[in-house]
């Protein structure tokens, strides 16, 4: 019962996403830079290798706790260079705005991208402006597309991942997705939980340029929509002979969003992070990167949470706190809309 | 509320009772078949990978006691005949609904073809959402079983004494305890089918939401008449392997009893206040349930005194022919633990969570759901 019409789910970051990338993009525009489906192209350009990435950003509330559309549409962009290897240089910035929006809340979200894209040291270079009637957007959406420098010892690919690897995140995970399903209010409570929206520039800045671990770096994902689960899925996509498994007990969560999930009965590890990163490194050298990433204020929270296998191929199973193993799947469905 | 949810969770003391029940396990030898009733059992059971942790010989079946696997096609049929046959509509729904199929559609469909269809959390939201929309009629699409009944029963209350108009609900509820009954009877019935499981069900892992409402005494006829192990229990790790010592004990000692492992909010009466909200608003009918067919006094229908909300009635909805092109789904069988979703021949191939053909993948604590997502290890 395959539907003739686009579903919300499309857009979830799940199985759904996957397929329609599969059946429609991929269809169209099969080539080997978009085939392999990272967070930024990576474009060889004359001796440089450049880092290229797009991403629009529709979320709803506009203003959430932690952050607001326009901190997380620079942040989010950052974030996909950075999980080439890149160093976010250059980003334009798009603007679809609903006709009737006050001027105010524009300046607002405009001052919002200047703080932290001066904070962040990458330059606005080109950018266009619609306005659209009324109920012909909500309120505004964003675009954003970045280039950066890809750091020549730094070379992440699917490839290079091995058995015996580790798999590292850096900080607490699914407060993102938490913090905007309580700001939109749906469950009538209110709870403080604050998005973990950040750009994770500074503290990839620590682990590129330490010549002793950054070659030692195999992989990088930015699990945003559809958290954890779909970011560690979505790698074995492209390496059916390895599979994950992950420490239930070793993935940092706070008590405030762990009670939350509990409550609403929602899985953490299918929830949106917007500042936080998966790394795949070298056993050999993962006590050093933790110990690089624990430094800094955006990566106190990092914990090694799983490794490589040669078992259960293509799958990510999770070891749960009772010594009983059990799939993570791909979350189906959507979860909620617009988080992003 | 830390606390609380701590100890429920806490490995030690699930340790200690699975060590109790290897123990009891053992001395009783012979294979040991119980049922969870309920989809959230179901589901917490194989989130935590409880199954595997048992001994060999101790089963866990998972029972009819998701309210979506149960409800019938012409349910979503009806659905879905509101939506495209009246202008102006607004069809609202638990979310869990959204996604079953139909005989051809689903709501999510509909939705995508333009149809308003909303997604609430609280049946109270429709009372909002007919107020600020007076110029379409709203239709709540009410399912579920003694846990949810009372809610919708005080909605439509508060819907008749505000003098709502614009506001109905196509009923789908059912009630779970004579249900629950049949399929005692069933299993015994079919006894020679269960051969696969090897063992007729031994004990029932009772739903610890629903008990809130019915209470302890509403199992008693389990013991009197039928001479089964039960036990109500919560939905923590703790809870159910504290259940599955509970109900091996029983049959260790051979005390057949109604075990309350869930005393922290189930009581013997129950809800009283829900009970009656329950008996004010609604009646009993015959209702369909998937997997066991029609079964005497199990639906609830509105009283008299509140049929101006019943769908049914203000949209004339005629009798609606149920196909199903996938007539070798096996949901029946796997809503009365005659077989475990790996024995269908559909499970992880055709039907998967994104293309599910039967109520028992696309509902999130079917059983088909919750061995796909957690247990295909």
């Amino acid at each position: 019962m395959k539907s003739n019409k686009i579903l919300l789910s499309y857009g979830s970051g799940g199985k759904y996403t996957r397929e329609f990338l599969q059946d429609y993009i991929l269809k169209h525009f099969d080539n080997q830079i978009l085939n392999l489906l990272l967070d930024s192209a990576v474009l060889n350009f004359q001796q440089e290798r450049l880092a290229f990435s797009i991403d629009s950003y529709t979320v709803t509330p506009i203003f959430f706790p932690g952050g607001d559309i326009g901190k997380l549409s620079i942040c989010g962009t950052i974030n996909d260079l950075l999980c080439v290897g890149a160093d976010p240089e250059f980003i334009g910035v798009s603007l679809i705005i609903e006709e009737g929006i006050e001027t105010e809340t524009i300046e607002k979200i405009l001052l919002s991208i200047k703080e932290v894209s001066q904070k962040e040291n990458v330059l606005i270079v080109t950018g266009d402006t619609k306005v659209v009637e009324v109920g012909s957007c909500d309120k505004i959406f964003i675009t954003t597309a970045g280039i950066g420098r890809i750091k020549k010892n730094l070379k992440f690919s699917y490839g290079r991942i091995e058995e015996g690897d580790v798999i590292i995140i850096t900080g607490n995970i699914a407060e993102h997705g938490i913090a905007l399903l309580l700001a939109r209010g749906a469950y009538g409570f209110e709870y403080n939980i604050q998005s973990d929206c950040a750009s994770l520039k500074s503290l990839f800045k620590d682990i590129f340029n330490n010549e002793n671990i950054a070659s030692h770096i195999k992989f990088l994902r930015d699990p945003t929509r559809g958290g954890i689960s779909s970011a560690l899925n979505e790698i074995l996509m492209y390496r059916e002979d390895i599979g994950f498994e992950v420490y239930e007990e070793k993935v940092p969560i706070s008590e405030n969003v762990r009670y939350i999930c509990e409550l609403l009965s929602i899985d953490p590890f299918d929830v949106a992070n917007e500042g936080k990163m998966i790394l795949i490194v070298s056993k050999n050298k993962s006590e050093e990167i933790l110990e690089v990433l624990r430094k800094h204020p955006l990566g106190k929270n990092a914990a090694i949470i799983g490794e490589v296998v040669s078992v259960n191929k293509g799958k990510v199973l999770l070891n749960t706190i009772y010594g009983s193993k059990r799939i993570l799947d791909m979350p189906v469905g959507e979860g909620l809309p617009r988080i992003c | 509320m830390s606390n609380f949810l701590l100890y429920f969770k806490d490995k030690d003391i699930v340790k200690k009772e699975l060590e109790k029940i290897c123990k009891l396990a053992q001395n009783l030898q012979k294979d040991y078949c119980f049922m969870e009733v309920c989809g959230t059992h179901t589901m917490q059971i194989s989130k935590y990978g409880i199954r595997k942790l048992l001994p060999k010989n101790i089963k866990l079946i998972s029972g009819p006691g998701c309210p979506v696997c149960v409800t019938s096609l012409e349910f979503i049929d009806k659905a879905i005949y509101i939506a495209r046959n009246f202008n102006n509509v607004i069809i609202a729904t638990f979310g869990d609904l959204f996604r079953v199929p139909g005989s051809e559609s689903s709501l999510e469909k509909e939705k995508a073809e333009g149809k308003d269809i909303r997604i609430l959390y609280s049946p109270y939201e429709v009372l909002t959402l007919a107020k600020e929309n007076l110029n379409k009629n709203v239709v709540f699409l009410s399912i579920g079983f003694e846990t949810t009944m009372p809610a919708v029963a005080w909605v439509i209350k508060d819907a008749k004494r505000q003098n709502i108009k614009n506001l109905s609900f196509l009923i789908g509820n059912k009630f779970f305890l004579v249900g629950l009954e049949a399929l005692v009877l069933l299993s015994r019935k079919f006894l020679a089918s269960f051969i696969t499981t090897n063992s007729s069900i031994d004990g029932f892992i009772l739903p610890g939401n629903l008990s809130v409402i019915v209470g302890e005494k509403s199992y008693m006829w389990m013991v009197e008449k039928y001479k089964i192990p039960s036990v109500i229990t919560g939905f923590e790790p703790v809870d159910i392997v504290m259940g599955i010592r509970l109900l091996l004990e029983m049959i260790y000692y051979d005390v057949p009893e109604v075990k309350n492992e869930y005393k922290r909010v189930v009581t013997y009466e129950g809800n009283l206040f829900a009970k009656n909200l329950i008996n004010e608003v609604f009646e009993t009918s015959t209702g369909k349930w998937r997997g066991i067919g029609l079964i005497a006094s199990s639906a609830a229908k509105l009283k008299k005194e509140f049929e101006e909300f019943d769908a049914e009635k203000k949209f004339e909805i005629p009798d609606i022919k149920v196909s199903n092109e996938f007539s070798e789904c096996r949901c029946n069988e796997v809503l009365i633990g005659k077989i475990t979703p790996l024995e269908c021949t559909l499970f992880g191939k055709v039907c998967t969570p994104e293309n599910p053909k039967g109520a028992c993948m696309v509902s999130s604590e079917g059983a088909c759901s919750a061995y796909y997502k957690y247990e295909m290890v």
